[in-house]
């Protein structure tokens, strides 16, 4: 660069003013998520505990002792099942949404904004609200299928019990939070697959309608092939935000029944938090982090792909 | 002809439709429903759970705003999505500018490096983090939420307001360069007011995030005075073990809905972050 750039003054040698305009954020950056990272580890190889905090190196011992917990190996069974199944749904789901809110239609506005309440709403206070309406006692879904006929009387599909109990048996309550984890998540894939499909160029779709592709064929042929890429990131970001979510479980089951519905993230802190074991609990946190690497390395191959076309 | 074929189309579409806002909004509703239902009528099993079988009552938003700190949780809330804010701007815009404009190889893989750090979830960070509040003395303060809230914003802001810089042509900085302007002050006098939308679709970011955050303001905060309404509303309207649902419905929906209509606005720009360049 020449011109305007050679006038003395800091604020005009661009590579110094680079560099000291971006230390900030790095700085903070590296003091605030890598040096936390790197203790995670330092942790996870310690004994300390929230009474003790101070360092004694103890080798594998946590992963260990992790690894040989049942309760763990559930949590870690569920992190895997709660994130594989709901994001599975929740792709299918908000392609099917999208394509209904990418055709132009009356009243859009407020449609769009009742679909994305579960993502603009916190999710802590969503969740209450799925709490209640999983209400051992007070259920809607209880009060429906009663009155429907299939739930209170002996010989009634659901049982002869008054209510289904959602939180309180196992294989329901892991159904429950599934439910839940769909909810929250289908706004945030519907609106990037939205912005996928109106990516596709217009005279891509008026030449296939001309050769005779309608509907379905239009949707395997042409839709889905020029999708794909934008799919998998909607995919990949679900499964980050399901995989390491503390707050569904911790609102709705808090683990329970009988731990049943223990994630990663719920046991890292009943363990590292509430039990003090700092250790362990780190230990048990950086199970997470294989996923979230090969995750990374997923996007950014995606994302200098993109680059290249 | 073809009439009765795209009316069925319409019909389709519009079940479709229905069946989605159901799905997505019906918790929503039934927090409406709570949060005015009499405790007589809503704790009674035989009753229509769905309408109102007594009149409605102000009863749980009386309780809600007189017996509870739900007007300090929203005001904690307050404080720390502003503050949060403010510290995401002062360093997100100057790193987006310096990686905007002089990024070569390195800066593109700073740019792509602190995008990644958005991966690293707060289920991994907060066992050190809560070592450090702790440390610090910053437990049950506000300030522990400010200073570690910027680790989700910061690395989002960053990416999106670097695409906003980047749309500006550089011959905007130069012109104002030549009539005298230094470097930085063109930043300030001429970039900065042509991105006023990204800079505003970063408060918004970082105000909803903050608010939304749940798990660090559970384990920083135990004392009900410095809780925001993300854990100030499910830990505290419980008595014991009883679960005074009128108001905590109507705490979770007061809570929950002016933020939604704000963030609705912005959530096209915030998913332009999460496609990084995937649709151009």
């Amino acid at each position: 660069m020449t011109g305007p750039e050679e006038r003395g003054g800091i604020s005009d040698r661009t590579g110094m003013l680079a560099a000291i305009l971006i230390a900030p954020a790095v700085a903070y950056i590296a003091a605030m998520i890598g040096v936390p990272l790197v203790m995670a580890v330092l942790y996870s190889l310690s004994d300390a505990t929230t009474g003790d905090p101070s360092h004694h190196y103890a080798g594998l011992v946590n992963f260990r002792a992790a690894l040989a917990d049942p309760v763990f190996r559930l949590a870690l069974k569920n992190t895997f099942v709660f994130a594989l199944l709901s994001q599975s749904i929740v792709i299918v789901l908000s392609r099917l949404l999208a394509s209904a809110l990418a055709t132009p239609f009356r009243g859009k506005w407020a449609v769009r904004f009742l679909v994305m309440l579960p993502w603009t709403a916190p999710i802590a206070l969503g969740a209450i609200g799925w709490l209640w309406m999983y209400d051992s006692i007070y259920s809607p879904f209880d009060w429906l299928y009663r009155r429907a006929g299939l739930l209170g009387k002996p010989g009634d599909l659901f049982g002869a019990m008054s209510n289904i109990y959602w939180l309180g048996r196992p294989t329901l309550a892991m159904a429950s939070v599934v439910i839940v984890h769909v909810w929250r998540l289908l706004p945030l894939a519907t609106v990037i697959q939205l912005a996928g499909l109106s990516a596709i160029p217009g005279e891509i779709l008026e030449a296939a309608e001309i050769d005779g592709a309608h509907g379905w064929r239009k949707s395997v042929w042409i839709t889905i092939p020029l999708t794909l890429p934008i799919v998998a990131i909607a995919f990949l970001f679900g499964i980050v935000f399901t995989f390491t979510d503390m707050t569904v479980v911790y609102v709705l089951t808090r683990g329970g029944p009988v731990n049943a519905t223990q994630v990663l993230s719920t046991w890292t802190f009943f363990k590292g938090i509430e039990g003090g074991d700092l250790a362990q609990g780190a230990a048990i946190s950086l199970f997470m982090f294989p996923v979230l690497a090969a995750i990374a390395a997923l996007l950014l191959r995606m994302a200098r792909r993109a680059e290249v076309t | 002809m073809g009439g009765i074929r795209k009316n069925l189309e319409r019909g389709g579409l519009y079940a479709r439709l229905l069946l989605f806002v159901t799905f997505s909004a019906f918790p929503f509703y039934w927090m409406v429903i709570a949060t005015f239902k009499r405790d007589h009528d809503l704790y009674a099993p035989a009753n229509n759970p769905f309408i109102f079988n007594e009149p409605p009552t102000l009863s749980h938003l009386r309780t809600l705003l007189s017996e509870t700190h739900f007007l300090t949780y929203l005001s904690n809330t307050f404080l720390v999505g502003a503050a949060v804010a403010a510290v995401t701007l002062l360093l997100a815009v100057p790193a987006a500018y310096s990686l905007a404009r002089w990024a070569r190889r390195w800066g593109e893989i700073l740019g792509i490096g602190i995008f990644l750090t958005y991966l690293v979830p707060p289920t991994i960070l907060f066992i050190p983090l809560s070592r450090f509040t702790a440390d610090w003395g910053l437990q049950n303060s506000l300030w522990s939420l400010i200073l570690v809230y910027p680790t989700f914003t910061i690395p989002f802001c960053t990416w999106l307001l670097m695409g906003f810089f980047k749309a500006i042509p550089r011959d905007i900085e130069e012109q104002a360069m030549v009539d005298g302007l230094s470097r930085l002050g063109a930043l300030v006098r001429v970039v900065l007011p042509l991105s006023i939308s990204g800079l505003l679709t970063v408060v918004v970011f970082s105000f909803t995030l903050s608010m939304h955050e749940f798990i660090y303001a559970l384990t920083f905060i135990s004392d009900s005075a410095a809780k925001t309404v993300s854990i100030g509303v499910p830990t505290e309207l419980v008595r014991g073990d009883v679960f005074q649902w009128g108001p905590l419905m109507a705490g979770a929906l007061i809570a929950s809905i002016p933020v939604a209509v704000v963030y609705t606005f912005f959530l096209d720009r915030f998913v332009s972050g999460f496609t990084m360049g995937a649709v151009k």
